[in-house]
């Protein structure tokens, strides 16, 4: 498929959507855009209204307020026009038990006038080997890996992934992260959710922070993470070392914290250069016989995230991979902006 | 027409591959027919009691089919999001539909078939009891408006309820009215309380129908048309209204 290189029209729009579900409001005012190949995240606590909000996307749900377009058409009213133009991978389920990989994609396929291949499919999402293995005794992670590729067999110009890595294993989001970059060349549009700072930040082109269904942030992962940056530095080594001795031989305003045993934070002053502070620290450690573990300056998109639900007041911070029930673990670490 | 046919094949490929269904749809009725046309242990009212049989065993049948499978089936398929995912496919719920009924109708025809053979086989009658003549055209009339009535009760509850719990009350009512509904055992010999709620039941409706049209040759009642009727119509337009699809 050709693109128009001019003015690219967006391809989802969400303006000012809001969700209620009696008294509780899922969704409320949120706002952004998505373009052809243009892979957007959006990221945020459980509850926070992501699935809402692709759910209305998908059409399944109405809109109490604001509105939503996907490929300029209205998900409710032109369903019937939309669906053959659009790929979904619901959180859950959404396959017969009782049907292998390659008999759903084969069923699946013929609902669509141009479908892909789906032996080809199967051996893409990697169930060649369990192909006709009924769905309720795959894996998590090959179920969703089925998901994945029933959102592809009617070569959508629109995916909606809900949670596309959640239950996946670490060889499974391998092959989860190369089929959405392969959507991206392929100038397909995918909206995915996810929790996971980690998968925001590795499939995702731009990164919608949302909790209690405001929008808190919008931008790349590189972007947002530094937006937020306060130029520490962050490095590991033994427990224990003697920081004020570290502060002394550092010189001018550079403050020292160990932020939990072994792990320590260096910040330098805004005029410092950050890589002579990174040398003198170096050979401070090597004075002393001691080992430099992790050394990272600048700061990842989990920081940003933290800064940024933290700033905006919000009490339920989540943390890195499987944030889950690790809810306000790290709330301690929030940066000051 | 190809979705429809792909869904056709998939929901035919269903019924027939899971031993559950099979059981239920075939394997039942044709053991409730074997066996209790050899061993007179029903009070059927006649010396042959593979006439009184066949007729309610096919209301049976139908009732298995068109409420118990089906239901499940799809209580099943709602539990797991089949029918969440299929609403964003190109296929549609009439195409949706449609695929279920055929695959009902196909169903059924085989158990009709089948029951029939085992039941000439087993040296039914039919008409044995009346004239000796039989109203093809009203029984396949009374099956259809049966499984119409059945279907929509299936669907009611499987729109409505958790999969399990689904199971356990379209598996509970299933014993009930192959209990109540005179497929087995004639309505005379229920206590007369239980008798007459069960005149108004789809399933004693259906089975009088057939009794009446295979078995004697005779009329069905207008009681019956009127309630196989009333369910008919009743039940699809509740499901219809309260289906829940997620």
């Amino acid at each position: 498929m050709e693109h128009l290189a001019d003015a690219p029209a967006p391809v989802v729009t969400c303006d000012e959507l809001v969700i209620r579900y009696g008294d509780l409001v899922a969704v409320d005012g949120l706002s952004f855009r998505a373009l052809s190949g243009e892979v957007v995240a959006l990221l945020g606590p459980n509850g926070a209204g992501k699935t809402s909000t692709v759910e209305t996307l998908e059409g399944y749900r109405k809109a109490s307020a604001g509105s939503v377009a996907v490929l300029g058409l209205d998900p409710r009213r032109d369903h019937a026009s939309l669906v053959p133009r659009i790929g979904v991978m619901l959180q859950r389920g959404g396959v017969y038990p009782m049907l292998g990989p390659s008999q759903v994609l084969h069923l699946f396929a013929n609902y669509y006038d141009d479908a892909e291949d789906p032996d080809a499919l199967v051996d893409l999402v990697g169930l060649g080997g369990v192909q006709r293995t009924p769905w309720r005794r795959l894996s998590g992670g090959e179920q969703q890996r089925l998901s994945l590729a029933l959102a592809l067999i009617g070569k959508p110009e629109v995916v909606f992934l809900d949670e596309p890595t959640a239950g996946v294993d670490p060889e499974g989001r391998v092959v989860v992260r190369e089929i959405i970059a392969g959507c991206r060349r392929r100038g397909i549009c995918v909206i995915l959710t996810t929790h996971e700072l980690a998968e925001a930040e590795r499939l995702a082109d731009r990164v919608v922070i949302i909790d209690h269904g405001r929008k808190l942030a919008e931008d790349s992962p590189a972007a947002l993470a530094a937006g937020t940056a306060d130029g520490s530095i962050r490095f590991t080594t033994e427990p224990g070392i003697d920081t004020g001795a570290l502060v002394l031989a550092m010189g001018d305003g550079v403050g020292v914290d160990e932020e939990s045993p072994g792990s320590y934070r260096l910040r330098p002053p805004p005029e410092a250069a950050i890589p002579t502070v990174v040398a003198n620290l170096a050979g401070w450690l090597a004075e002393r016989g001691l080992a430099l573990g992790d050394l990272r300056t600048g700061q990842s998109l989990e920081e940003a995230y933290l800064a940024i639900t933290g700033s905006a007041g919000t009490s339920d911070a989540p943390s890195g991979p499987g944030l889950d029930g690790r809810r306000g673990q790290r709330a301690g670490r929030r940066s000051p902006r | 027409m190809r979705p429809l046919l792909a869904q056709l094949r998939v929901e035919v490929t269903m019924i027939f591959t899971n031993g559950e269904t099979l059981f239920l749809t075939l394997g039942i009725p044709v053991l409730f027919l074997l066996f209790f046309s050899g061993v007179h242990v029903l009070p059927t009212g006649t010396s042959h009691p593979v006439d009184f049989l066949v007729p309610g065993i096919l209301a049976l049948a139908v009732m298995s089919t068109a409420m118990t499978a089906l239901g499940i089936g799809t209580g099943f398929e709602r539990g797991y999001g089949v029918l969440k995912r299929l609403g964003t496919t190109p296929l549609g719920r009439p195409r949706l539909l449609g695929a279920k009924i055929l695959t009902v109708i196909g169903v059924e025809l085989v158990q009709a078939v089948v029951l029939v053979l085992v039941g000439l086989t087993l040296g039914w009658s039919p008409g044995r009891s009346g004239s000796g003549g039989v109203l093809v055209g009203v029984a396949v009339g009374v099956m259809v408006l049966g499984t119409i009535a059945f279907g929509g009760i299936g669907l009611l509850l499987a729109g409505a309820l958790k999969p399990l719990v689904n199971l356990a009350v379209v598996n509970t009512l299933f014993v009930i009215l192959l209990l109540l509904g005179g497929m087995l055992i004639p309505l005379a010999k229920l206590p007369g309380w239980l008798a007459d709620l069960s005149k108004v039941l789809p399933a004693s409706a259906l089975a009088d129908g057939l009794h009446a049209s295979l078995g004697s040759g005779t009329a069905v009642s207008g009681r019956d048309w009127l309630v196989l009727g009333f369910w008919a119509i009743a039940a699809p337009v509740v499901a219809g209204l309260t289906f829940r699809w997620e």
